[in-house]
């Protein structure tokens, strides 16, 4: 009984606070939808009535779709490889004992802690840009031509700079997770004869597995609604526009709501598609 | 094969040296056990003979064969851990294969050896399992497994034993005795256990602060401990050390009686003393014993039918062939 009560006591007390949540997420996720089925162009006449799958029809057979769509899924798997490879290399690096530890291990996760415009507008400016960027430099002193990376390059400097961002948080999830590999288990693989290669594939790899899933998951869903690095970048120009900055295109740039909210649900489909992939091999590893 | 050599070893952890030199000769398919206190260096010198750490001077001969600097993988020694070590994302099969698997062994003979172990250790019906599937006695057999697919010179054992129940480590030690007795293989037994250094070993070494104080095989040690340290170390419960006036008329400096070599009597003997607490375990009693102007406690064991209570005036006697004398350094004279 006492329990029973407690209960019920405990949901009335926590339904303000249920309720606002999802009025937070219900009222947008509605909206979009209904602006989804409307011609809406806030300048050129605001709301010209229900169109029915008008909206999403045109949003795919637009020319810059399925190009917008593959820029995504590259920018994604190219930022998913780079920073569980190098985030591997690096936590196996940190792992050993060496001097001044605690200083590299703060070094490593400081890119995590700047804002994405700023570290996005540093690496433009500072590093990529044709004339005066440290790349520039570099690539003279050997005697090579700069390279015009906005233009030339876009999609690459975009992985550059985002992975630069996501490194930290791979490194250090992955470092925590190489220093809670039981020390015994190396030793004995040494024993039975493993090199240190056999040793990181057979007994190091499998124990990061699980880590591993989690960087890709979390990484994965903050991956597909990058805005800022591109907007501050090559601003959607020399196809770099993804879903989202499509989205954002639509939406703002040409004025069209309806459009853009059309865009905004296929970005939510995507978006679960992806995860549910995901979910599959997460919880086929979290099984084990 | 597993004669284990070694001389004028040291090891020193930064500035610590925590073995001075020490030579050491295990036979030939001898079980060998390192008993000695906590921290005395036991698992050291266990890793050093197995090559995960190396000797900071000294040298390793296995079989004949230089092995100081060898890793450990070509030193053909096998090692059962505490913590079992068993890798936890393979089944029992692979877990036990792996050794053979990166000796790159054919797959038939791997399956062969595989099933062999298994069959010795009964783990044929856990095969498919992973290590968290099973219990703890399992895993130790696991473990075990591991290490006799190698065919190894010689097992090196690291208190294998501690993290089970206590009857299970009864069943266990019994186990690895048998093994060691079908095997013929050296071992090499860690423990700090001093019943299973008793009760398993050929040979036992007893260590302190990384000094061997006695090598010998568990009977010489109980009968004729060469120091006080090692008297007091070896037999449960443990032997009573009197000095002063009573050491004094043995011409020693310090005498030893384990408790079992100690007659009570109500009515007369040596030494008198009131009994403070009595333990009954069944076979056996023992009653701890005040007031005797001996020694702070003297520990007697009796039979378990002998009952005396708290409060009671007893008299004790020392069985005069049994006393152990020691002199001012704790040696035995
Ligand atoms: N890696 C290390 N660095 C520094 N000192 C160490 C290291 N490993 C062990 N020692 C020291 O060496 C001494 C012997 O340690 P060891 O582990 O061999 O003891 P042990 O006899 O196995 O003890 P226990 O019965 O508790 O396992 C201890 O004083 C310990 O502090
Ligand atoms: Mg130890």
């Amino acid at each position: 009984m006492a329990t029973q009560h407690s209960r019920s006591a405990a949901r009335l007390m926590m339904a303000p606070a249920v309720m606002l949540l999802l009025g937070w997420m219900l009222v947008p996720l509605i909206m979009t939808l209904m602006f989804s089925f409307k011609k809406y162009l806030p300048l050129r006449g605001g709301d010209l009535g229900w169109v029915g799958f008008d909206n999403y029809i045109r949003f795919v057979s637009s020319s810059s779709f399925w190009p917008s769509v593959m820029t995504t899924l590259i920018i994604v798997g190219g930022v998913l490889l780079i920073t569980l490879v190098l985030g591997t290399l690096l936590a196996l690096l940190l792992d050993q004992p060496m001097w001044g530890q605690g200083v590299v291990r703060i070094l490593v996760i400081a890119p995590f802690f700047v804002m994405p415009t700023v570290s996005a507008l540093v690496w433009k400016n500072m590093f990529m840009d044709a004339n005066y960027g440290l790349l520039s430099y570099l690539w003279e002193f050997f005697g090579a031509e700069p390279i015009q990376w906005m233009s030339q390059a876009s999609l690459t400097s975009i992985i550059t700079i985002v992975s630069w961002q996501w490194l930290p948080f791979a490194t250090l999830i992955l470092l925590t997770a190489i220093q809670s590999l039981d020390h015994e288990q190396l030793e004995a693989s040494e024993m039975d004869g493993a090199t240190t290669l056999k040793r990181f594939w057979h007994i190091v790899l499998p124990h990061l597995s699980r880590a591993i899933t989690v960087v890709l998951l979390i990484q994965t869903i903050f991956l597909l609604s990058i805005f800022a690095e591109i907007f501050v970048t090559t601003a959607g120009a020399f196809g770099s526009k993804t879903l989202t900055y499509l989205i954002f295109q639509r939406v703002l740039e040409s004025q069209n709501v309806g459009l853009g909210s059309a865009g905004g649900v296929y970005a939510i489909i995507l978006a679960n598609i992806v995860a549910i992939f995901l979910m599959r091999i997460v919880g086929q590893n979290l099984d084990k | 094969m597993g004669r284990i050599v070694l001389e004028k070893v040291t090891k020193k952890f930064e500035h610590v040296e925590v073995i001075p030199p020490l030579d050491l000769t295990i036979e030939e398919g001898e079980f060998t056990v390192f008993v000695g206190p906590s921290g005395c260096g036991k698992s050291t010198l266990l890793r050093l003979i197995a090559g995960l750490e190396d000797v900071t001077s000294g040298s390793i001969c296995i079989d004949g064969r230089e092995t100081t600097s060898l890793p450990p993988a070509q030193r053909g020694l096998a090692m059962v851990f505490q913590s079992y070590a068993l890798y936890p994302h393979m089944t029992v099969r692979k877990n036990i294969a792996f050794p053979l698997k990166m000796a790159k062994m054919d797959q038939a003979e791997i399956d062969r050896r595989v099933t062999t172990a298994a069959d010795v250790l009964n783990l044929t019906d856990y095969l498919d399992r992973r290590p968290g599937q099973l219990s703890g006695g399992q895993r130790q057999r696991v473990a075990i497994g591991r290490a006799i697919v190698r065919e190894p010179s010689a097992f090196l054992f690291d208190e294998p034993l501690s993290n089970l129940d206590a009857a299970l480590r009864v069943g266990m030690r019994l186990e690895i005795s048998e093994l060691h007795k079908r095997l013929k293989t050296t071992m090499i037994y860690v423990t700090h256990d001093q019943v299973e250094a008793m009760t398993m070993a050929d040979k036992i070494v007893v260590l302190q602060a990384g000094f061997i104080e006695q090598v010998g095989s568990p009977l010489e040690l109980y009968r004729a401990p060469c120091n006080r340290f090692v008297a007091g170390f070896i037999g449960s419960p443990k032997m009573n050390f009197i000095e002063g006036d009573e050491a004094a008329k043995q011409g020693a400096h310090a005498i030893g009686v384990r408790p079992e070599h100690i007659k009570v009597s109500a009515t007369e003997g040596a030494w008198k003393g009131v009994i403070s607490v009595s333990e009954h375990l069944g076979s056996d009693t023992f009653f701890h014993v005040h007031d005797t102007g001996l020694a702070e406690t003297i520990t007697v064991r009796v039979d378990g039918e002998v009952s005396f209570d708290h409060g009671d005036t007893v008299y004790l006697t020392p069985r005069d062939d049994m006393i152990h004398r020691f002199d001012a350094n704790g040696l035995r004279i």
